[in-house]
């Protein structure tokens, strides 16, 4: 099991109440699985992103990642662990402007303590494999929003982390370059990549092969397992048989229908 | 995580945007010169001021009337009157000179009085210097033309003069004075000599510009009767301190011990070099002042820089770097911004010191620019620490959400 999250809850306090955006939120990672975490705007998603990739302490549960509990990591070793385990695929790509390709790549080799030369031949090789090796010298502005998503892909992979964890990566891009980051993502997840992406777009949930859904900060819905039995309701499954219908026809957006 | 990898990035943030951070240190650059600027003038001005002494010759005894350094040090008012009293005589030397043969060489009574001089159709105001015979074996002063007076012109006071460089050249200009004649007010002189230039004494009469004449010879046609002072040349320079109290014991026979004082060339120098550190000291200090508010520029600009470039502190977190590792970022790139700056402020400064040498003197010491980079690293350090830790402190997910 790579990365075991158990009854793990995120609370904000606000004066003397208590909010919660995680409640008791139990779930396991495999290596190699590809998951699609969906749910409507506050369900809960995104803070379940930041907690599982390590970004946000947890105020209760336990988390392990590579059988080792890191509930309890000070910063500086959740910072060390995120460098070493963890890739990152931001919506608004979060390049270092004014900065080449390359050296955007090999950020997080900076950090990981590795020498420049070093550096520079892996981003290189990395740059590659997303398909932008002519544009290893060109910064952020100069590149379109798919490229620079690309870029942003080699940067997560550089380091060759455990889990990949994408924030609607197709979020900034139109239909053409997402349709590029989808084919990306598909063929990283059949090398054997483990990947976590947060989606809105039923469009780009279909790739995944595991469906999480979070609603109010509760994980209400898993694919591999079936519904929470605790919050079973009707109201809960309609909302799943929405959304497995949704599945299969394009563009539809969480709790809007668009036209075609 | 190694300090090159987090230098390379912190002089990677300067450069990506060169104006600002060329108007950050725009502080630092004008505080740092101005102060080395203006400590390498006061230096120079010191060090000027111990070449003058040099040049006149080391071991050398003064005796003046009065005490010049009380109530206000040389130069003051007091001094002025204390110089007119008339305790000294002539033959006082002697007496120092018989009983100190072996310690003093040589010794000579000086008074200064002014008169009109004229050669031919030119007419100035000058300054007479009544001296001794023995004058230049005291003081250094060889004659590059001519010869100095003897004893016996001295005791006949005949009208002999030597004059100084400058003064030669504006009565004379090209024509050589020696055995020529001038008038001092009305009364005809023979120049018997002239005397190696001594170079400029800077704010006060030059010995380039006196005009030298026996003392009696003063004392016999000009209004000052009274000896200004005595200078003595001391063998060696350890026996300065014997000389100084066998001096002091011959003096007090005729005179009361407040009447007179001697002192050697060091004490007048410290009380000069005194005046001239304090005023340095002062310069400086208001300099220093323009260095602070260079500081606090520093320190705007980074807390600026700061909350523009949140999002890439947070997505750096993310990507691994420490709150340690953000924070030497920070504090390197303030105190790089403060160190290049400060290395400018010195270039600017050296630059002004070649410009003022011309006419004033100046001198950057190698400790000043040690200093200044010293201070501009501890000002880039001091100022930065706050926006350094400010980002540092950034949770990653606030930073990364932020605009």
């Amino acid at each position: 099991m790579l990365l075991a999250l158990k009854n793990v809850s995120k609370i904000y306090k606000l004066g003397d109440q208590e909010i919660r955006a995680l409640n008791q939120v139990t779930v396991n990672i495999e290596e190699g699985e590809f998951v699609a975490v969906m749910g409507p705007s506050g369900s809960g998603k995104s803070t379940f992103l930041q907690v599982a990739s390590l970004l946000s302490s947890t105020e209760e549960g336990t988390i392990l990642l590579k059988e080792k509990n890191v509930t309890k990591y000070s910063e500086v070793e959740l910072a060390r662990l995120r460098n070493k385990e963890i890739g990152f695929v931001f919506q608004q790509f979060n390049l270092l402007a004014r900065t080449s390709a390359i050296d955007n790549v090999a950020l997080p080799l900076v950090y990981a303590g590795v020498g420049a030369a070093e550096r520079r031949a892996r981003a290189i090789e990395m740059l590659g494999k997303v398909g932008l090796s002519d544009r290893a010298n060109n910064t952020p502005s100069q590149l379109s929003g798919g490229q620079q998503q690309r870029v942003a892909i080699a940067r997560a992979l550089i380091n060759t982390p455990a889990i990949i964890f994408a924030d609607e990566p197709t979020g900034n891009l139109d239909s053409k370059s997402g349709e590029d980051i989808k084919a990306l993502l598909e063929q990283l997840h059949a090398e054997g990549k483990t990947i976590v992406m947060v989606t809105h777009e039923a469009e780009i949930a279909r790739i995944a092969k595991r469906l999480i859904l979070f609603h109010d900060g509760e994980l209400i819905y898993d694919e591999k397992y079936g519904y929470n039995k605790h919050l079973k309701s009707q109201k809960t499954i309609e909302y799943v048989d929405m959304l497995k219908k949704t599945r299969k026809t394009p563009r539809l957006l969480f709790g809007k229908v668009t036209g075609k | 995580m190694n300090f090159i990898n987090t230098f390379t990035i912190a002089l990677r943030a300067i450069l990506l945007n060169k104006r600002r951070s060329f108007l950050t240190m725009l502080g630092v650059i004008i505080g740092v010169g101005s102060v080395v600027l203006l400590t390498s003038l006061g230096t120079g001005l010191q060090s000027y001021v111990k070449d003058q002494f040099d040049s006149l010759g080391s071991n050398v005894l003064y005796v003046v009337p009065g005490n010049p350094f009380a109530n206000g040090g040389a130069g003051s008012e007091n001094a002025i009157l204390e110089r007119t009293k008339p305790t000294l005589k002539v033959k006082q030397v002697q007496d120092i000179l018989r009983q100190n043969r072996d310690t003093i060489t040589d010794g000579s009574s000086t008074v200064l009085d002014t008169a009109e001089a004229k050669y031919s159709n030119v007419t100035k105001r000058v300054t007479l210097y009544g001296v001794d015979a023995s004058y230049p074996n005291v003081l250094n002063s060889p004659a590059s033309k001519g010869v100095w007076f003897s004893q016996s012109d001295s005791d006949r006071s005949k009208r002999v003069a030597l004059l100084g460089t400058t003064i030669a050249e504006e009565l004379f200009g090209k024509t050589d004075p020696v055995n020529k004649r001038i008038k001092l007010n009305g009364q005809a002189y023979v120049v018997v000599g002239v005397l190696e230039s001594k170079g400029g004494s800077f704010g006060g009469p030059s010995f380039d510009d006196y005009v030298y004449i026996p003392i009696n010879t003063l004392f016999d046609n000009f209004s000052s009767q009274t000896v200004n002072r005595f200078i003595f040349k001391v063998r060696n320079q350890e026996e300065l301190g014997i000389a100084k109290a066998n001096i002091e014991k011959t003096m007090l026979k005729d005179l009361k011990k407040e009447e007179f004082t001697v002192f050697d060339q060091t004490e007048l120098l410290k009380t000069i070099n005194n005046v001239l550190g304090v005023l340095t000291a002062g310069l400086g200090g208001i300099a220093a002042i323009s260095l602070v508010v260079g500081g606090i520029g520093i320190m705007n600009i980074m807390l600026v820089s700061v909350t523009e470039r949140t999002r890439e502190i947070g997505l750096r977190k993310a990507l691994g770097a420490t709150p340690n590792v953000i924070l030497s970022q920070f504090l390197i790139e303030a105190a790089l911004l403060s160190i290049i700056g400060g290395m400018i402020g010195v270039l600017i400064a050296y630059i002004g010191t070649l410009a003022v040498q011309s006419f004033f003197p100046a001198k950057i010491l190698p400790e000043s620019i040690a200093l200044a980079f010293g201070v501009s690293t501890a000002i880039g350090i001091i100022f930065g620490a706050a926006p350094a830790r400010n980002a540092a402190k950034l949770s990653p997910i606030e930073a990364l959400r932020s605009e």
